[in-house]
């Protein structure tokens, strides 16, 4: 009901401008002073008038109306219904009245409420078009007729929109709150069925051992074997590292190069191909990494005689250094240009070659600056998801050897939670407290490559 | 210290410093070439799902009882010509007797061969001869045979495709009966678990639903934002925080948007699972900083004097910033935003999360109903083993990065023409 509705008051506004422009034209026409504010101020402060509140309102009917038709229905019910109950019966009632049978039981009970829900829920859409449309139109009428000559109709546009602009700025704290919010939720649920040791310090992880029995009950003797994350750090750090041996020298060097050596025509044509590394889709990378990379990786092991798993990290981690490079590089040379000429000049005047002078005086200098990339990219490798999940393997398994299959923490999240998931188990909160962990852990790579970086910057300014 | 020493060390160091090149270059040379072979990869293994093998029959119209120009197309859809359909297939090689070769003869066609010839009757109800000539998917096995990806040398147990049909194959493609077209179904179709007929047609809608959404959620929110930040904020705590956050949310993997989608929009709102308006949502959310961080630099690049001009003419500063500044921001607004749906569009993880990964066969009317999008579908089909998804996988990849560079360049169009330099 809401698009429609919306595009009613929406029109119902466009009038409402149309309107406070004319009346304030004809005001300035008639009695020759001069206005207060230009005229198509008092067509907004009309329009606005009329759709903000009206709009407000809609959504407080569409947040609440749900409850009111709940309550509504199962007022007819017995009131000793636990709420489980009450909401079973509800599903029940609105497939009903949707046409689902699901249950072969014809209660006339249900059916007679069906129909009551049908009558109820077009009451209330009836009632929502009329009080909407009518206050919006009162609304309209009295902002028009408070237009007149002094009406300070400019500052409260522009406090409106001010007010407007700020809460728009707000979504990106609310979304932190969300994030924060979703993710503490369920860890402090899971935490309080599995002790915090176990999950930081186990050495086993296998949450589909975890199943709730008959009896509702969960098997506690598996829980304390089942959430150990030690594993899956270990499969994150390996993979991370291997990316890093990949990403850091072919990143810098390249930074080195673009920054140092490249003329502007070369660096124009190199820079956005290497950037392309950057654009490319990760599933993309997550394809070819476990179709084109993984094979590879494996006849070559086994040519040189060792025993390399299908889906082994070596890949995962290459194709996932190679996705990371243009980070390290446009970040170390942005820092490396930033190092002042007089440098680079001094170094010169000694006589030092150009990559003496990369080596022993650049690269110091930037330094701090060069470490912060490293760190951002870092915290990349250890949040990316789908280049794992399509070519590391899913089993859990506490390893070193780069010819293995590791998993990590974002395999494991997607692990889980594909698919239909069963709520409140411990094995999907347990995926909410890898995902609290990732985010601790990516939050605190990045304040700490942001303290660093800037530390650096404040040198030469 | 002589001075045939001195030589030897210059040579030595220079010697390193031509090393050092060396390195430089093949860093970059090796970032070249694995952008070129992943793009050579897809693109060899992808453009041959663009066409699709299709077998010639002759189909007896006359056998029919009904008047197939009388009747309407769903009437057309309720006959049953399954016997009828098999007989068809059955006269390519009328002295085909036994049960288990006339078994093997259908299963080069795809099973949807009755649907097949009933779309066809109904496409040419007004025109139709006696005798039909309808072109029938083949089966994915032939096709890629066809197409030559089937290793054809393996021995007979360790193959699907049985000797049998690849002799009646071999003498189709002797008779001219196999045919080999472009593949439209695969741009307009949805998913399917026969891959000679599974499409994108689903996921393409279903990234555009998903891309709209995030568009309409994510620009306005974005820039006004940013304008609110760059141009009216006072430095204060709360302003510090705002922008903290913004920072830091650009830093978060995605994947925890996922599961901000699975805790909050899918559990605590109940919106409906698995369609590109929860998809679009959860995306616009990470999206935003994206927007904002570029919006933001295109303002601090618009020089004081334009506002101090209109400030001076009487402009309020909301005026000023609105009629003046703005506009002039816009193509680097733009430019970002652009840059960020493509990032959106190309994001996988979060959908996973919130059920986008669902197998659906419809394509999606709005963005009320599930769907899966373009890069999901690359890791659904990435997943399934028939060796027909390899080529779909690599075709969505394709059409995926096509959709990518189309973006980008009309970003960079956009920055290269609008944007003042000043």
């Amino acid at each position: 009901m809401g698009l429609l509705l919306i595009l009613l008051i929406l029109l119902i506004g466009i009038f409402g401008y149309f309107l406070g422009k004319l009346k304030a034209n004809k005001l300035r026409t008639s009695s020759g002073k001069s206005l207060n504010s230009l005229n198509y101020y008092y067509g907004y402060y009309v329009a606005l008038y009329a759709m903000v509140p009206s709009i407000l309102l809609l959504l407080a009917i569409s947040i609440f109306d749900k409850f009111y038709i709940e309550f509504y229905i199962l007022s007819d019910f017995s009131e000793d219904l636990i709420s489980s109950e009450k909401e079973l019966i509800f599903t029940q009632i609105v497939n009903t009245a949707q046409g689902i049978k699901l249950f072969d039981t014809a209660d006339i009970l249900i059916d007679r409420a069906a129909e009551k829900y049908l009558y109820i829920k077009d009451v209330i859409r009836n009632l929502t078009y009329t009080s909407v449309i009518a206050f919006s139109s009162i609304l309209l009428f009295f902002a028009y007729r408070k237009v007149n000559s002094e009406l300070d109709s400019r500052s409260i546009v522009e406090t409106f929109l001010l007010v407007l602009f700020f809460m728009c700025s707000l979504v990106a704290i609310l979304t932190t709150v969300g994030i924060i919010f979703s993710l503490l939720f369920q860890t402090i649920k899971f935490f309080s069925q599995v002790p915090i040791s176990d999950f930081l310090f186990g050495l086993q992880w296998s949450p589909q051992k975890v199943f709730v029995t008959d009896s509702g009950e969960l098997d506690t003797r598996d829980l304390q074997n089942a959430f150990g994350a030690i594993p899956l750090f270990a499969g994150t750090f390996l993979i991370a590292f291997i990316a890093m041996c990949v990403a850091i020298p072919v990143g810098l060097m390249t930074a080195i190069y673009l920054a140092e050596y490249s003329s502007s025509r070369v660096r124009d044509w190199t820079k956005p191909i290497i950037e392309i590394l950057a654009g490319i889709p990760t599933v993309v990378y997550g394809f070819f990494a476990a179709l084109t990379v993984a094979p590879i990786v494996r006849d070559v092991g086994q040519s040189a005689g060792f025993s390399v798993s299908s889906e082994s990290a070596l890949a995962a981690g290459f194709v996932m250094g190679v996705m990371i490079i243009p980070f390290v590089s446009s970040l170390s040379d942005d820092v490396i240009n930033s190092v002042p000429q007089s440098l680079r000049d001094g170094s010169y005047a000694l006589g030092a070659t150009k990559s003496e002078t990369i080596k022993k005086v650049l690269l110091p200098a930037a330094l701090p600056g060069i470490v912060g990339s490293f760190l951002l990219a870092i915290s990349r490798a250890i949040g990316e998801t789908m280049i794992v999940v399509m070519a590391a393997g899913l089993a859990a398994k506490l390893t070193a050897n780069p010819l293995d299959a590791a998993t990590t923490i974002t395999t494991q999240i997607v692990v889980i939670l594909i698919g239909d998931q069963e709520f409140d188990s411990p094995k999907t909160q347990a995926a909410f407290a890898l995902g609290l962990t990732l985010f601790l852990v990516t939050l605190f790579l990045n304040f700490i490559a942001l303290q660093v970086v800037k530390k650096y910057t404040e040198k030469y300014d | 210290m002589t001075r045939v020493n001195n030589d030897n060390r210059l040579a030595k160091r220079l010697n390193a410093e031509k090393r050092f090149q060396f390195y430089c270059i093949s860093a970059i040379a090796f970032s070249l070439i694995f952008v070129v072979i992943l793009f050579i990869n897809i693109f060899s293994s992808g453009y041959s799902a663009f066409y699709k093998t299709v077998i010639e029959v002759d189909f007896d119209v006359t056998q029919i009882d009904e008047d197939i120009a009388t009747l309407t197309d769903l009437e057309i859809r309720k006959l049953d010509i399954f016997g009828l359909s098999k007989k068809t297939i059955y006269s390519l090689y009328p002295d085909l007797d036994d049960r288990k070769s006339k078994k093997m003869l259908i299963k080069i066609f795809s099973i949807e061969y009755e649907d097949e010839i009933k779309s066809h009757l109904i496409k040419n109800k007004k025109n139709l001869s006696n005798i039909e000539t309808i072109l029938l998917t083949a089966s994915d096995d032939v096709d890629q045979v066809k197409k030559g990806n089937y290793p054809r040398e393996l021995s007979e147990d360790r193959r699907r495709i049985k000797d049998i049909q690849l002799s009646f194959y071999d003498d189709l493609e002797e008779r001219g009966k196999v045919k080999y077209i472009f593949n439209i179904p695969f741009l307009t179709r949805g998913d399917s678990r026969e891959p000679e007929l599974a499409g994108v047609g689903g996921s393409l809608l279903g990234s555009f639903f998903t891309i709209i959404t995030v568009l309409i959620l994510s620009f306005p929110i974005g820039i006004l934002s940013a304008i609110y930040l760059q141009e009216f904020a006072k430095s204060n705590r709360i302003t510090d925080f705002i922008e903290i956050n913004i920072n830091n949310l650009a830093a978060v993997p995605s994947i925890v948007f996922g599961l901000l989608g699975l805790g909050i929009i899918l559990n605590v709102f109940e919106f409906p699972r698995s369609t590109p308006l929860v998809g679009g949502m959860v995306l616009a959310l990470l999206t935003l900083p994206r927007i904002i961080i570029p919006t933001r630099a295109a303002l601090r690049a618009v020089p004081p004097s334009i506002r101090e001009g209109a400030l001076a003419v009487g402009a309020t500063k909301m005026q000023t910033v609105m009629h003046h500044v703005v506009p002039l921001a816009m193509p680097g607004a733009l430019t970002g935003t652009i840059i960020g749906l493509a990032q959106a569009l190309g994001e996988t993880a979060p959908l996973l999360l919130i059920g986008m990964v669902a197998f659906v066969v419809d394509v999606p009317s709005s963005p009320l109903d599930a769907s899966a999008s373009l890069p999901v579908q690359v890791y659904l089909w990435a997943e399934s083993a028939e060796r027909g998804y390899v080529e779909k996988t690599s075709a969505t990849i394709m059409l995926l990065l096509l959709f990518l560079i189309l973006m980008n360049l009309t970003a960079v169009i956009i920055r290269r023409k609008f944007e003042t330099k000043w």
